[in-house]
């Protein structure tokens, strides 16, 4: 996996509540077996008409906006199916960050194994970068992960909570499954125990 | 003696296999499902680092999402892509010694519906699925939960998942529904006054006489939709009703070993003054038949009312109204009962069980869809399919103008060929009315087997209770 570790860079705005999975990407990406290549699908139904020609009103379809690498985006992001095509859509757009006051469990939960850092702030913050956003390429903002802090183009900095752990493995670009199989001995011994207890498991 | 826990707890507890100081769990997962969507990148995953599942008798596999559900799918899927996902997971299933069903054996289906019917879903259980509707299995007192593809690949390698504790939410359903008011009613209701974020980080556990009272295929109703209130997992507490409905499946314990879990799983309740850290209480008589009017589960009204004004929300659902509004073609003061339908659709994880094409075919019994609309039954497994055909269903639905059709997810999702035009409306029994679920431009109305066929006998969303003779 990907590091994340600082990131400065063009944040989109999007400023819509419960943004679900499938405006993210809709079902007909869902269909390859790999994970690339589905940046073109990102916000399909909003970025593309009928035809596929873009729509140039979509904030992702604005020249300022391209080479977007934050999205600052309304409540309850990624609310909705479990598809893990979501974070791999926004990850190979090269979108490395959303900022939003909530997210979807599952769709958090996904971000962090793609190396990309879901950050949660409060409404007021989020508003304040929702604004810096809209300045386009004149409002870089910066994204430090290791001191937890949010910076809006003018210097005004928000700092984030998030779990100790995920911040490791995304700090470190660490494997989940490597890691859990350095407790493999734990797992044999839950085996062995609960195959008397629920033998019927 | 130990502090009151929930049925949360104690199956956290019973699943916890590695617990670090800032909280961070390795919980062991009993049962894992799979399906062709999800998985094809967890198993090339596995491949290229050289690994293996752990425990592939606790890992079942079946195509549902993408597979078409017209006859002939068997010999010949049309659609390359979804043929090459399906053949992926075809595969991926007999290499890695992994229980499969495919679409020839007529116990395919709906992952989420062949769980429970063959057994596999077990009261006390961790059960795990690359698909959001996992809660569904909730309803036999398991914690089950839909995970991405990397955890997909994760529970594989290590038959674990990492995770952190959630908050416990209680939601109780006091007293008796009224008549025509389902199991669909009470979870909409519940997600319209809690909201699509009301239970985010929180496992709901249902309780209330009115959850006590639904069936098995009702309270499967009730916790699949527990994701679209935010919560990843919904439980109900095994009772007999759970042990009558597992009893002699397939995969269910049997003799000593029957003796032994059942002892087990009536201990699964939430003890006398456990903690909540919300509770939702909700009048099981004030529950109407609802449908939802916009483009988010949260969007749900009774019958009775009129499409809202974007004005009367607060905060950025204003903007969230107004969208759904235009997308959804709708006019705000119209009543529900005047809008006009194009399509119904019968069936899903949420709706595909034999109780409710039950339902739905006592409203369609001697009636017919209205003339220009267009329906489509499509059960949630073989079996189901085939209980119906013996009950005498599907012929009910066949001759009030319903496409009979093969078991999958279908239009919920319409990954497969079964859509919805753009602008076409649909009154449908699934779960999500997002833009573009079920087909781009399509729009989604959510509602019960009974209120989606009194849709598609009126042409219109109908108050089912009008149109069975029902005095509101």
């Amino acid at each position: 996996m990907e590091k994340f570790t600082t990131l400065t860079g063009i944040a989109a705005p999007l400023p819509l509540v419960n943004i679900d999975t499938d405006m993210i990407i809709p079902k007909q990406y869902l269909k390859t077996i790999q994970r690339t290549g589905l940046g073109k699908g990102l916000f399909d139904e909003m970025r593309y008409d009928d035809k596929g020609n873009e729509i140039a009103d979509f904030v992702l379809n604005q020249p300022a906006y391209r080479q977007a690498e934050i999205l600052v985006a309304g409540d309850n992001f990624g609310c909705g199916s479990s598809r893990e095509h979501a974070p791999w859509a926004l990850m190979d757009f090269g979108i490395r960050c959303v900022i939003s006051t909530s997210f979807a469990d599952i769709f958090y939960n996904n971000c962090f194994k793609n190396g990309i850092l879901p950050v949660v702030l409060p409404q007021d913050a989020v508003d304040y970068l929702m604004e810096d956003a809209r300045r386009g390429a004149n409002a870089r903002i910066a994204v430090d992960l290791e001191a937890q802090t949010v910076t809006a183009s003018d210097g005004t900095a928000f700092h984030f909570e998030i779990d100790a752990f995920k911040k490791h493995c995304l700090l470190n670009g660490l494997d989940d499954i490597a890691l859990t199989l350095e407790k493999v001995s734990a797992i044999d011994t839950f085996e062995t125990r609960t195959k008397t207890l629920y033998p019927w498991v | 003696m130990t502090a009151p826990k929930t049925l949360y707890d104690k199956i956290w507890n019973a699943h916890l296999v590695d617990e670090q100081p800032d909280g961070t769990s390795l919980i062991y997962i009993d049962r894992h499902l799979v399906h062709e969507v999800t998985s094809p990148q967890a198993f090339e995953g596995l491949r290229m680092s050289g690994r293996r599942p752990r425990a592939p008798e606790k890992t079942i596999a079946v195509p549902d999402h993408n597979v078409p559900t017209t006859e002939g799918r068997d010999e010949h899927i049309e659609n390359e892509e979804s043929r090459i996902q399906v053949e992926a997971l075809d595969r991926n299933a007999r290499e890695f010694g992994i229980h499969y069903y495919p679409v020839s054996d007529v116990r395919q289906g709906i992952v989420h519906i062949i769980g429970p019917e063959q057994g596999w879903t077990l009261p006390g259980m961790t059960i795990v699925c690359g698909d959001s509707h996992t809660a569904t299995h909730g309803a036999f007192g398991a914690l089950a939960h839909g995970i991405g593809t990397s955890e997909v690949e994760h529970v594989l390698a290590t038959q674990t998942l990492i995770q952190r504790k959630g908050k416990n939410m209680k939601v109780e359903i006091t007293g008796k529904l009224p008549p025509w008011v389902t199991a669909k009613d009470i979870t909409l209701s519940v997600i319209g006054a809690t909201g699509t974020a009301g239970g985010t980080g929180h496992v709901i556990e249902y309780c209330g006489e009115a959850i006590r009272e639904l069936s098995m295929e009702g309270r499967m109703t009730v916790c699949n939709m527990a994701i679209e209130g935010g919560a990843r997992a919904g439980l109900i507490a095994p009772d007999e009703k759970t042990f009558e409905y597992v009893k002699g499946r397939p995969h269910a314990p049997k003799g000593a070993a029957w003796e032994a879990a059942l002892a087990y799983w009536q201990t699964l309740k939430s003890d006398e003054g456990a903690h909540w850290d919300k509770v939702v209480t909700l009048r099981a008589e004030d529950i109407e038949p609802v449908v939802t009017w916009g483009t988010s589960p949260e969007d749900v009204l009774p019958i009775t009312g009129e499409v809202p004004a974007p004005e009367s929300f607060s905060g950025g659902k204003v903007g969230a109204a107004k969208r759904s509004l235009e997308y959804m073609g709708l006019q705000p003061g119209t009543k529900l009962t005047e809008i006009p339908i194009d399509a119904v659709f019968i069936g899903s994880c949420t709706n595909g069980r034999i109780e409710d094409l039950r339902a739905a075919a006592a409203v369609l019994k001697g009636r017919k869809l209205a003339p220009g609309v267009r329906g489509m039954v499509v059960p949630g497994s073989g079996l189901v399919r085939a209980q119906a055909e013996e009950e005498g269903l599907a012929q009910i639905f066949i001759d009030a103008g319903f496409e009979w059709r093969l078991a999958g997810c279908s239009m919920c999702l319409a990954m497969n060929p079964d859509q919805l035009a753009p602008g076409e409306r649909c009154a449908a029994t699934s779960n999500r009315n997002f833009e573009g679920r079920q087909g781009r431009g399509g729009r989604t109305h959510l509602m019960s087997p009974a209120m989606a066929a009194a849709a598609g006998v009126t042409g219109q969303l109908t108050d089912v209770r009008e149109l069975m003779g029902e005095t509101v």
